[in-house]
């Protein structure tokens, strides 16, 4: 009985990282974008990465769910919201880097028929060192937040 | 003897959002509805707590993070409080937010949402008389760039008179208490 409750226990635990995918030192957490409202063509999607070796740099993101897919910072100065593209996101050694509402976040530009909830898509991620990864990412409400305390 | 402050004889309440009653700004708007086309001025709102937020629809982030949140508050309060709020979306990118698709955007959000846009110059008078500033940036051409803006709301009561001043970040537990008491002004 014990032996099947940790069995159990086991393999939730494992169904509940499913979503983490690892390429050389890094792991990434639950890749998501922003479904989009009403006729809006633009989305964001967002992630984690959890690095256990040395430095290393997000430097391109790619797909086809996009006409054009950028890395982007986001800073709120004075009150003014301001989006800038940028060459390559750091991924600090045997650190973390996150992707997030009202921070970094990867800018999806011309999605076609835009993005309904729970619609999933691959995106291909390309790092310095680790190289190239691709990652499955679900659509979720418009409006969703910090998944911190997410569970699935 | 009583002494009341500025000669107001309400009595004094407290809001989450700093209070900027009695404010120099926000006195006239001059736009037009996204779902009528129809003209609309702050009078357009009176009998209702009005928040005005100014945005656009390409906004990946803040835009639908606020709009979502607006949402969450509305709900959070008793309906017949949440029916005299009026949530109204300003565009500041008139060029890309047309009035259908932006009318469809806010409503995506909570069927009451109102959407106002106008001429480039009414944008901009608006968004002046309002200490909102918004810049393109990223110009890639004509119809790709985003759009560096204020992300403040701004509520007023159902006198029309500007009172509040809600910072982004404020969360739909504090905007739903502060609009709660402004329906009662």
């Amino acid at each position: 009985m014990k032996k099947i409750l940790l069995l159990l226990a086991a393999t939730f635990a494992a169904s509940a990282f499913a979503q983490d995918t690892k390429i050389g030192a890094i792991s990434i957490a639950h890749p998501w974008a922003r479904a989009t409202p009403g006729a809006v063509k633009n989305s964001a999607a967002f992630m984690s990465f959890d690095n256990k070796g040395a430095a290393d740099k997000l430097i391109s993101v790619t797909g086809d769910v996009a006409k054009e897919i950028q890395i982007h910072s986001m800073v709120t100065e004075a009150g003014v919201m301001k989006m800038r593209e940028l060459k390559s996101l750091d991924i600090p050694a045997n650190g973390k880097a996150e992707l997030k509402p009202g921070g970094f976040h990867i800018m999806l530009i011309g999605v076609p028929d835009g993005l309904k909830e729970g619609t999933k898509f691959p995106l291909k991620l390309k790092f310095e060192k680790a190289g190239e990864v691709t990652v499955q990412v679900t659509a979720e409400k418009p409006g969703a937040q910090n998944h911190a305390e997410h569970k699935h | 003897m009583l002494l009341t402050a500025c000669g107001n004889d309400s009595p004094t309440v407290k809001f989450n959002a700093t209070d900027i009653t009695g404010a120099q700004f926000g006195k006239t708007l001059a736009l037009n509805d996204s779902a009528t086309q129809e003209p609309r001025t702050l009078d357009s709102y009176k009998g209702k707590a009005t928040v005005f937020f100014f945005g656009y629809m390409y906004c990946p982030d803040y835009c639908p993070t606020t709009m979502t949140t607006l949402n969450e508050a509305l709900a959070k309060m008793k309906p017949e409080d949440a029916a005299k709020v009026q949530v109204v979306f300003v565009t500041v990118d008139p060029a890309r937010d047309k009035p259908k698709i932006l009318s469809e955007y806010v409503k995506a959000f909570n069927p009451s949402f109102a959407a106002l846009y106008g001429a480039d110059e009414q944008t901009a008078a608006v968004a002046k008389e309002f200490k909102i500033i918004y810049q393109k940036s990223q110009v890639k051409s004509e119809f790709t760039y985003m759009v560096d803006h204020s992300t403040q709301m701004y509520a007023f009561d159902p006198q029309g008179r500007i009172r509040l001043m809600i910072r982004h970040e404020a969360g739909a537990d504090a905007i739903a208490k502060d609009l709660t008491t402004l329906v009662k002004t």
